[in-house]
């Protein structure tokens, strides 16, 4: 930060973070938990809260809870229960929010992040089960009012609060952006911001450089994307610098990030709402979380992301951005191990999926695992390439059609004649050719230029349609020339 | 401690609701009698008792994870005041 002010104070950082969970249906009713229905399709008498109607636990997303916690290191309670959160809004069909106030299913937990090439913990106050609130839709003018879509009323939601110990706003996007890929890793949750199934709000204050006392919290929301939190915690962390600097006192209150004016603002009405009565729901009974449950999802963990990755650079030798790439999700994980296990040479499957495999997959908008290359077919091909019987180039031309038509790399290889040319018999008649055919390049090189050779290689695999060994045919040349 | 004026017009606002002078002096003695019967719990010795989530004594009660129908529209929208394109609508809220 340039601003001398803002170098006089240190941020800290808290991130409450709201995932929608992956179930088919709602956390409390059958409607389908789906995105994108057309408005109030997905609703019944007990998400809207008409009277009579009774919630029942979603046993999926008990799991799904359940297993975010443990992967987030918290301890499972061993009794836990649901709260209604009361406020009055148009979201809320019922007036209140089941939600999970003193006795949430997991507490204590940490993540482990790195920004600025630095490790650190970030620690994790809980992890609580709760429903979402409906859609608002405000149109623009004419008609006036704003029309509420309960579609997404009651989908389930998990609440991860991290303690205030986020030091910047890279930090707090690396601690989202590790969050984000943790819950992938088990498959909780699709973590999109764009789709709204990853929603944050940032708690930031200010203190002076060194001091123990918290300065006065400010709430952040409306951060719709990594870059606009990362945005908004520079920009509000510089706004309360500059009021301190000038002797303004921090008012404790809600603000929402303008990302077009790159400011944030105060947020109007909804503050006295900051009373909620919560009390236990005695709609919903209490949950044991049974330890048998616990030690099965326990036992079920994945391997963290930012571990996998240290054990990808470690023991396949591979590069620090290679193993990020790869880890990046569990699937390009899980597909790169089977590709080594399969034969594969690490560095060589690594720039396969990386480049070729990466980027079709991404064309087609299908994941890897409809792919229709198999580990082994990147373990026989990177094994054509090591043994010399297919160039670099001819490669990913075999890679593609592998890609498409999901044929193996050896049948590609004879089929469309992409063997590399190591006869070196063939070669040299190759090469006496080019040479006779460009009497000047070759006397050029032989008077001093060396970039002549580079002309006569390209015309040698011209003229062998990109197949010939290059290492053979710089042999050859040379000799030739020599 | 009893309850006072302020708290019952804060409660009220809480619950959307606008009370005459009449009915704040009323409700206010109303609440602060109910108050005073509820308090006769404070005289029980607690300790060692564990607090009560719920009434019943079961846990764990979960139904699978599976899609049932849902409600049609027109019915839903008929139940809302005011509904148009297939959004149910309310006074704009100012975010």
């Amino acid at each position: 930060m340039s601003d001398p002010s803002a170098a006089a104070y240190e941020a800290v950082i808290g991130l409450e973070v709201h995932v929608h969970l992956k179930t088919r249906s709602k956390v409390f009713c059958g409607c389908p938990a789906s995105f994108g229905a057309p408005p109030n399709t997905n609703v019944c008498p007990v998400c809207l809260g008409l009277p009579g109607s009774l919630p029942v636990l979603n046993e999926a997303a008990l799991r799904s809870a359940l297993l975010a916690g443990l992967m987030l290191g918290c301890r499972i309670a061993p009794f836990s229960k649901f709260d209604r959160k009361n406020y009055f809004y148009p979201d809320l069909p019922k007036n209140y929010q089941i939600s999970q106030y003193d006795l949430p299913l997991c507490a204590g937990g940490g993540l482990e992040i790195e920004a600025d090439g630095r490790r650190r913990r970030i620690g994790i106050t809980r992890v609580h089960l709760e429903e979402d609130a409906g859609r608002l839709v405000h149109t623009e003018g004419g008609a006036g009012g704003s029309g509420v879509d309960f579609n997404r009323t009651g989908v389930p939601l998990l609440e991860i609060v991290s303690e205030p110990e986020l030091r910047g706003p890279e930090e707090a996007v690396a601690y989202l952006k590790e969050l984000r890929r943790t819950l992938r890793y088990i498959g909780v949750s699709d973590c999109d911001m764009e789709k709204g199934s990853l929603r944050c709000d940032a708690n930031v204050s200010i203190r002076p450089r060194g001091a123990a006392a918290l300065g006065v919290k400010v709430e952040v929301k409306n951060m719709n994307s990594f870059r606009a939190v990362g945005k908004a915690l520079a920009h509000e962390i510089e706004r309360q610098a500059r009021a301190l600097a000038e002797g303004e006192r921090i008012a404790r209150e809600t603000r929402l990030w303008e990302a077009e004016a790159g400011v944030t603002r105060p947020m109007r009405g909804k503050e006295e709402a900051h009373d909620y009565r919560y009390f236990p729901d005695p709609d919903l009974v209490p949950v044991v979380p049974a330890a048998a449950l616990v030690e099965e999802l326990r036992a079920s963990l994945p391997e963290p992301p930012l571990r996998r990755r240290d054990r990808f650079a470690d023991r396949y030798g591979l590069p620090a951005y290679d193993a990020e790439v790869l880890t990046a999700e569990r699937e390009t994980a899980d597909y790169f191990e089977a590709c080594v296990a399969a034969g594969a040479e690490p560095k060589a499957a690594s720039n396969l999926i990386m480049g070729e495999m990466l980027r079709l997959l991404k064309e087609a908008g299908i994941p890897i695992r409809e792919a229709k290359v198999a580990p082994a077919g990147i373990a026989e091909l990177t094994r054509l390439v090591a043994a010399g019987e297919v160039s670099g180039t001819a490669a990913k031309e075999v890679f593609a059609e592998m890609f498409a038509a999901g044929r193996g790399a050896e049948e590609i290889v004879r089929a469309r004649g992409l063997a590399q040319l190591s006869d070196e018999g063939e070669l040299e008649r190759v090469v006496g050719e080019v040479l006779r055919a460009n009497p000047q390049s070759a006397a050029d090189y032989r008077a001093g230029k060396a970039k002549a050779l580079g002309f006569i290689v390209g015309r040698v695999m011209k003229a062998t349609k990109g197949r010939a060994n290059p290492g053979l045919v710089n042999k050859i040349l040379k000799k030739a020339l020599g | 401690m009893t309850i006072g004026r302020d708290e019952v017009e804060h409660v009220a606002r809480l619950a959307r609701l606008r009370l005459t002078d009449e009915e704040r002096e009323r409700f206010t003695a109303q609440l602060a009698a109910i108050l005073d019967y509820v308090r006769k719990l404070n005289e029980i010795d607690t300790a060692g008792v564990e607090p009560t989530a719920h009434v019943l004594p079961l846990r764990n009660v979960t139904r699978p994870d599976e899609v049932r129908p849902s409600l049609e529209r027109e019915g839903v929208l008929r139940l809302a005041p005011r509904a148009d394109d297939g959004f149910i609508m309310v006074p704009r809220v100012i975010e």
